[in-house]
């Protein structure tokens, strides 16, 4: 497979052909704010954190779905990316209900890390405050859809890793709700293997370990870049 | 909007042959998973909306997890999970029949809705009476506005008129 | 059939019409429809009977006449006169020929066909329109129909298809105006066998009807185009992806394609060559962002019509991961022309770097409304003063909104711009499917920038977030701009907020989800202005202006 040499953020990397923009940058060094992307999952870039500029190029890209060209010069910080990801994560917590201070994720949660390597102080747009259900009802694990943030990684793990595809969004736009099966509680999702991967990737509050007091739910992703590791290249020991 | 899609090609559905029409429009399909918004409006066009029990059995026959059927289903403004009222009107809000006053239509079906749903609040439960829906815009911009009422388009409609056309299937203020 | 075959069913087609004294061609297209044209054509045609003049007199039904705001229309074949709003009596006048009295009586009903209306028209897409019968195969035969395929198949190889295409100098009627011929180059090139043809018949532009028209009207020219797209690009499937609000264009589509396989027009052996293509219908379930071509993929492949980042885009991976072309419905419509004139036949109509014609569907404040078909380059003022007769009871126009949802307006000033691609774009606006709305001074700026911010968020697919959330918090800041209580800081917001949409969203619903927005703030921002300063006086003044 060929090698390709390109330019971020005034650094000479290299890529494999065919590897993504984010995990060239990744391994180098170089760190691309995200919410949707997550390694072991297909990509959907649907959070546009991540977009870059590339040279030459009029539109942003998305560096977790931008395939790694010759020649590419790309630049992942700049004035303008960093309003646009700023009003992103305004956009997110304005559009659900997160309060830090009383959820289980608060000091491990990667919308609340977005927003402090931000910069972010205060939100201008307006709080949407839409009501949003719990669901208690699964016998190990909380789905609070006030603290989702739809980047859909639990339905990615749900279908891909486990197979199970019991997780799926319904409704759209501002409507979009996080489904189990039928639409039916939780808890009586036939088709869940009750296996959690879902919680471990989920990035926020909303799927969390019952038990779980403020700031006590961590999430352990290495799991999942095991599995794939352990799949793809036969590596079941970990070194 | 919920007219129903002709299907061009189902003989008439009674009660009792819906269930083997459907069979025989997912047989058509080869029961392909690609074919799950087709199989939908015939689902729909038969039963009148998606129960959880049809979207259950297109799930089975289709081989499709659940959780994907539920979210086509709900994606799509045709697809109605709730049963259809009496009658339908559909206001369309597309430009020309917005700048020509679809509002002010929307303002008198509520309305008549309101009223409707005020007489019926003591008596047993069923389907309502009207249903008042918005469609983005039902490509007849020469006619506006235009409000199609149980699948009947009203060219050039003003307020008073649609009234009238709502006395005559009885739904009265 | 072969292409022999094709000829004789054509001429013998055209002998029967001439055997008739006289022709009536029912508009049967939606609009009339809805004005009792489907009673119009019944009764015509019990009085031609009862009268015993079936051997004489030809009723039939036809596509578009284009005044839609006057129908029920008929169009008597022997002078091209057409008459609106027909009773049954005075239809059966037209049975009358040399009756002076009955003439006189149907004066009062005769379209005027040198208006501008009818005369600025140059047909090309609609040029069946009126003429054709959308029911009858035979029909389309008689007007050529169909002989492009045959040409393509039997005289011309794939690339001299592409070359004819390339020299025409078409472009996609469908938005942006990609160039036609090169898109097809580009499936037509790639390695493969299992390739896609994909119109996409799911118009959703709030004020665009001329899709509907055509299909309805003329479904076989759209099914002749996506054929000889099949045979130069090399692809043996189509699919054809209609609004589901489209009954009669579903129905008629249905049955041209039934026809068309019966007679070997589509089918295994298309026209008794080794070409094979078929079509299929998916019926669409209404969401606008449908439209977008890889949320359109995403629907016929059975899913939520969510779209998905390109590149790749469909030309290389489409449909299954297949190469796909995807063209919509306009587009599909000029190629039989194209090859049976020529490309430089089409090239040399429209402007430097838009060809051709385009449909617009004129609609609002006009005293006409309707579709109109002009060269590229015509000046809006032209369609909208001299075709669409200005402001229905002598008002003056305030605006114009193209491209609906995706475009912007354009005031009353810079009506002189021809319409083509670029100049549209260089306005704040687009070409879009070709929606036409005509505002006068009653309609307010900012309302209609609520408006289509209203309908983007509601069509908002939810993937991306800048789309999801962001129209949300655009529409409410519009709707505090109506009401008369934004101030400042709401103003900067929504032009920030307006740049985050259009440089991060995922897809062009959400791109150009701000230009109607961006345009208000471009030629309107008085209107804008006066709602941030006067809480009191504004919301009185947005009360007044509100649209009667």
């Amino acid at each position: 497979m060929s090698v390709k040499t390109l330019t971020i953020n005034g650094k000479t990397v290299t890529g494999l052909a065919g590897t993504s923009l984010f995990n060239t940058a990744w391994e180098a060094g170089i760190r691309i704010p995200r919410l949707c992307h997550i390694g072991g999952l297909s990509d959907i870039g649907a959070c546009r954190l991540c977009l870059v500029e590339i040279e030459g190029r009029p539109r942003l890209h998305p560096a977790c779905m931008t395939e790694v060209e010759e020649g590419m010069v790309v630049r992942t910080e700049s004035e303008r990316l960093h309003a646009h990801r700023k009003l992103i994560v305004e956009l997110l917590f304005a559009e659900g209900n997160h309060v830090c201070a009383v959820c289980v994720s608060n000091g491990h949660c990667e919308l609340q890390d977005l927003a402090t390597s931000l910069g972010i102080d205060h939100v201008r747009v307006a709080y949407q405050h839409p009501r949003r259900p719990v669901d208690a009802s699964h016998a190990r694990f909380t789905l609070d859809l006030n603290r989702c943030v739809f980047c859909r990684r639990c339905m990615r793990v749900c279908d891909e890793v486990e197979g199970a595809h019991t997780l799926d969004v319904a409704g759209r736009g501002a409507e979009l709700r996080l489904i189990a099966d039928l639409g039916q509680s939780w808890g009586t999702a036939e088709s869940c293997t009750s296996c959690g991967k879902c919680v471990q990737v989920c990035p926020t509050g909303a799927l969390f370990a019952k038990g779980s007091a403020v700031g006590e739910m961590t999430k352990n992703r290495a799991f999942l870049q095991y599995i794939v590791t352990a799949r793809e290249k036969h590596e079941w020991i970990r070194k | 909007m919920t007219q129903p899609p002709p299907s061009g090609r189902a003989p008439p559905a009674t009660k009792d042959n819906r269930q083997k029409l459907f069979e025989r429009a997912m047989s058509r399909q080869a029961y392909a998973g690609h074919a799950l918004i087709e199989v939908l409006h015939t689902a729909q066009e038969l039963f009148g909306h998606l129960t959880p029990e049809l979207l259950r059995e297109v799930a089975l026959k289709l081989k499709l997890p659940p959780s994907r059927v539920l979210g086509v289903a709900t994606f799509y403004n045709f697809f109605s999970l709730q049963p259809k009222a009496e009658h339908t009107a559909v206001v369309c809000l597309g430009t020309a029949c917005y700048v020509a006053g679809a509002p002010q239509l929307v303002q008198a079906l509520e309305r008549r809705r309101c009223a409707c749903a005020a007489a019926d609040a003591d008596k047993e439960a069923g389907p309502a009476r009207l249903s008042v829906q918005s469609a983005r815009c039902i490509g007849s911009c020469g006619l506006a506005p235009a409000v199609v009422l149980d699948g009947r388009i009203l060219p050039r409609v003003s307020a008073a008129q649609l009234e009238r056309e709502l006395d005559k299937i009885g739904i009265t203020a | 059939m072969t292409p022999e075959d094709l000829n004789e069913r054509a001429a013998a087609e055209r002998a029967r019409q001439q055997g008739f004294r006289e022709r009536l061609h029912c508009c049967t297209a939606a609009g009339c429809l809805s004005c009792g044209a489907e009673e119009l054509k019944r009764d015509l045609t019990a009085q031609v009977e009862a009268r015993a003049l079936s051997q004489q007199v030809e009723v039939q039904g036809t596509g578009c006449l284009g005044l839609c705001s006057r129908g029920p229309l008929v169009r008597r074949a022997s002078d091209g006169a057409v008459f609106h709003e027909l009773t049954p009596s005075e239809a059966g006048l037209l049975l009358q020929p040399g009756d002076a009295a009955a003439e006189a009586a149907l004066a009062a009903k005769r379209l005027d066909t040198a208006h501008p209306f009818f005369a600025h028209q140059q047909r090309i897409v609609l040029e069946n329109a009126g003429r054709v019968d959308p029911e009858r195969l035979e029909s389309y035969l008689a007007a050529d129909g169909y002989s492009a395929l045959a040409r393509a198949v039997s005289e011309l190889s794939r690339q001299e298809v592409l070359a004819e295409l390339r020299a025409s100098g078409l472009r996609g009627r469908g938005g942006a105006g990609y160039p036609t011929g090169v898109k097809w180059e580009l499936v037509a090139k790639q390695p493969g066998t299992t390739k896609y043809i994909v119109c996409n018949a799911d118009e959703g532009d709030p004020g665009a009807f001329m899709d509907r028209s055509v299909l309805e009207g003329d479904p076989h020219r759209v099914l002749e185009g996506m054929a000889i797209a099949g045979y130069a690009v090399g692809a043996n499937q189509g699919y054809l992806y209609v609004r589901g609000e489209y009954a009669l264009a579903i129905q008629r589509l249905q049955g041209a394609i039934r026809q068309a396989e019966r007679e070997g027009l589509l089918g295994p052996r298309v026209l008794d060559s080794a070409f094979r293509f078929r079509v299929d219908i998916r019926i669409g379930a209404g969401a606008f962002v449908c439209g977008e071509e890889t949320a359109l993929i995403a629907s016929i492949e059975g899913g939520r019509g969510e779209p998905r980042p390109r590149p790749p885009y469909p030309p290389e991976k489409g449909l299954w991961g297949q190469p796909t072309l995807i063209n919509n419905v306009e587009t599909f419509a000029n190629i039989a022309p194209i090859i049976r004139h020529g490309g430089a036949w089409f090239a040399a109509i429209g402007t430097e770097r838009s060809k051709g014609t385009k449909v617009f569907a004129v609609a609002g404040k006009t005293a006409h409304t309707g579709l109109v078909e002009v060269p590229m380059g015509t000046p809006l003022r032209t369609i909208v003063y001299e075709m669409a007769g200005g402001i229905a009871d002598g008002g003056r126009v305030k605006a114009i909104q193209t491209g609906g949802p995706s475009g912007g307006c354009i005031p009353e000033r810079l009506l002189d711009l021809p319409v083509d691609y670029e100049s549209l774009v260089g306005a704040g606006s687009m070409m879009g499917s070709g929606g036409l709305i005509v505002m006068d001074e009653a309609s307010c700026m900012v309302d209609v920038a609520r408006y289509f911010m209203e309908f983007c968020r509601d069509e908002s697919c939810g993937k991306c977030v800048p789309c999801r959330a962001g129209t949300v918090q655009m529409h409410q800041l519009l709707e505090r701009f109506c009401a008369g209580q934004a101030g400042e800081h709401d103003l900067a917001l929504l032009k920030e907020l307006g740049t985050l949409l259009r440089e991060a969203s995922l897809c062009g619903l959400g791109q150009t989800a701000p230009n109607p927005v961006l345009s208000v703030l471009r030629y309107f921002p008085e209107e804008l202005d006066q709602r941030l300063h006067h809480d009191a006086e504004a919301a009185a003044a947005a009360a007044a202006t509100e649209p009667a």
